[in-house]
């Protein structure tokens, strides 16, 4: 079989259990959301401070949250079954747009956090691998406990401090700086700027796990029979590092990464917060506080796509990396 | 004539062990030499320390390694490793866990190519299903594209064999090929490295425990003992007439079609104590298990010495051929 066809097979495979998998998830989050005391009528009534009982029953009808809870299921169903996400009554807009808004924020916060963790994460690893048990493996492994045990918005508040206020090199805060008119190239560097920081204390959690894990895969792997082959081959270290250690190496490393996306998107509501990024994170910690739950029930279900396709493209790296894993 | 590869006084060290003790030996071009002993006599640590891929720990003490007016052992690392599968190549044990899993056969072989002879990557592709039709691996070209585990032990061990004929080595070490392999395919690998040598004539340096290879693939063989070489001659004279206690308690102790003493019918003879007793030897190390231990054995290391028909050994008794032989008549039927 080949490589083409060996990882098609993985992706078909994975498509098919992805279905019953999404509709659990639309379902079950539904009913969870209902246990939540108060609904979004409450709130917009609280907030204006002078509701009657007859204006909160006019905007439970007209949002239809007077109906039947099944009732209120079957439409949300029959919403998503025509691509539709539902209509935010706080915001006045349907959800998919302001999901639309915050999603890009997001996914390129996490995009960056998941890269410089795995690059980060896996140099360190190689970095302790091959100087393990001297001083450079002992100097990174106490760093790199630090990144592990030390809470995220601890990391962002203290980087803010050190690189926003003491030497004024980042912007604290936001995603782009506003009133800008930059295009091109410059654009690129703005919106780098203002990610370098939130994508940084982010990550630092995932480099220390990522590197403790990419150590431990590199020695195993070093220790293997095929190493022994390729050192009689005349390989110089770093060819035989790369070329046949690194790449046996990385399966465990990206196994983990891939269950450890939608944990990047809880991690994500905490850095959004400290950095005011705007994204999904934020948004979904909005919607909850304003029991806005047609938003929120719209980022539940993105996120759950967003795992899904993330621990597709992990199964489809595995495939290619590994030519033992196949279509079963 | 002078060797192709000398070895001159070998030792090498653990931190807190000798396993090999100033081991000598020449190979000459084309020959086929085997070294058998049993595990822990420091076989398969002489062929790691010839590549200069001892494990960590270990150590060699002192010996020199020439290949070509050069010593192997006083070569700077980066010079070394240019020999590593260009002049002295080596295949492994273990077939199943030799290969890179995740890279294609082709790749592994076309690595050494591009590596060792300049090869471009097409030019390493049409040679490496070159080399995998000269080991006989049917289909060369799908097999290119193959990874090791679609492919059975024999089969892999073949392709090691190919990545090790690569660069047409002067000298290929095989340490114990066949082990891991079942008895049928055992007979073909052998033959397949038996065929190479004669075609490549490449020098063949056969590690191994199996007596039973010995005689139908060596031209010579050393038997080691505890890390030390006990007798040395060519097969048939070895079988027919072993003057060192130790390999006439070998020979002794290998079940043979043609013995009387089947082991159906008797007990097989065995070797009392084991290898562990060298350890604490002052003298000779196999005085603790040998039937003919004089006084001195227990304190002088017995020196390599001639004896009659071209071959040497280490060993304090009298052996003349007439006084051994006679009693082992169970060796002749070898």
């Amino acid at each position: 079989m080949s490589n083409i066809q060996r990882i098609g097979n993985t992706f078909r495979r994975t498509i098919l259990q992805a279905i019953p998998t999404v509709i659990g998830i639309i379902v079950i989050n539904f009913f969870l959301l209902q246990l939540a005391p108060g609904d979004a009528a409450d709130v917009l009534a609280g907030e204006s401070g002078s509701a009657t009982m007859e204006t909160v029953a006019a905007l439970r009808a007209r949002f239809g949250l007077d109906q039947p809870v099944l009732l209120q299921l079957v439409a949300y169903l029959d919403n998503l079954a025509h691509l539709s996400l539902g209509y935010s009554p706080r915001y006045n807009l349907p959800v998919a747009d302001i999901i639309g808004q915050r999603l890009p924020g997001t996914v390129a916060l996490m995009a960056t956090a998941l890269v410089i963790a795995l690059a980060g994460g896996i140099a360190l690893g190689i970095v302790m691998a091959t100087f393990a048990g001297r001083w450079p493996d002992r100097l990174i492994s106490i760093v790199v406990t630090l990144f592990y045990s030390i809470p995220g918005f601890w990391i962002g508040l203290m980087l803010i401090l050190l690189f926003s206020v003491k030497l004024g090199w980042l912007p604290s805060g936001g995603a782009a700086t506003i009133g800008a008119d930059v295009s091109g190239f410059d654009l690129l560097i703005d919106r780098a700027r203002y990610m370098v920081l939130p994508a940084l204390s982010l990550s630092l959690f995932y480099i220390a796990i990522y590197s403790r894990l990419a150590r431990a895969a590199m020695l195993e792997a070093q220790a293997q029979d095929y190493v022994r082959t390729a050192a009689a081959k005349g390989l110089s270290p770093l060819t035989i590092t790369v070329r046949h250690v690194l790449r046996n190496a990385l399966l465990p490393v990206t196994t983990v990464a891939g269950m450890h996306f939608g944990g990047l998107l809880g991690g994500a509501v905490v850095v959004e917060t400290v950095y005011s990024w705007p994204g999904l994170g934020r948004l979904a910690f909005e919607a909850v506080m304003s029991r806005d739950f047609s938003v929120l029930l719209g980022i539940l279900l993105l996120s759950s796509l967003l795992v899904i396709v993330a621990n597709m493209t992990v199964d489809l790296v595995q495939a290619w990396l590994d030519p033992r894993i196949e279509a079963r | 004539m002078t060797p192709l590869l000398d070895v001159r006084d070998l030792t090498i060290c653990f931190p807190n062990a000798t396993p090999v003790r100033n081991l000598s030996f020449g190979l000459a071009p084309a020959e086929a030499l085997a070294i058998v002993g049993e595990s822990g006599s420091g076989k398969s640590l002489t062929a790691l320390a010839l590549m200069r891929l001892l494990p960590g720990a270990a150590r060699i003490a002192s010996g020199r390694v020439r290949l070509d007016n050069d010593d192997l052992l006083a070569l700077p690392e980066v010079e070394m490793r240019s020999r590593r599968g260009r002049d002295i190549a080596m295949i492994f044990q273990e077939p199943m866990t030799s290969l890179n899993p995740v890279l294609t056969i082709g790749r592994q072989i076309a690595e050494v190519l591009q590596l060792h002879r300049g090869l471009t990557k097409a030019q390493a592709r049409r040679e490496a299903a070159e080399l995998l039709d000269l080991v006989r691996i049917p289909n060369p070209e799908r097999c290119l594209d193959d990874h090791p585990h679609r492919l059975s032990g024999g089969m892999r061990q073949r392709v090691m064999i190919a990545i090790a004929a690569a660069c047409r080595p002067k000298i290929l070490i095989a340490d114990e090929p066949t082990t891991a392999l079942d008895v049928t395919i055992q007979a073909q690998v052998l033959e397949l490295l038996d065929r190479l040598r004669r075609e490549l004539s490449l020098s063949l340096l056969l590690i191994t425990h199996d007596l039973g290879l010995v005689g139908q693939w060596a031209d010579r063989v050393i038997v080691m003992y505890a890390g030390r070489k006990v007798e040395e001659a060519s097969p048939g004279i070895l079988f027919e007439r072993p003057l060192h206690p130790y390999t006439r308690g070998l020979l002794a102790a290998s079940p043979r079609l043609h013995d009387r003493l089947h082991y159906r019918s008797a007990r097989l003879a065995e070797i009392p104590g084991n290898i562990a007793s060298a350890a604490t030897q002052a003298g000779c190390p196999f005085a603790p298990r040998c039937p003919d231990r004089l006084a001195r054995c227990r304190t002088n290391v017995p020196d390599e010495r001639d004896a009659a028909s071209g071959r040497r050994v280490a060993c304090h008794v009298d052996l003349t051929e007439s006084s051994r032989g006679l009693h082992h008549d169970a060796a002749l039927s070898y």
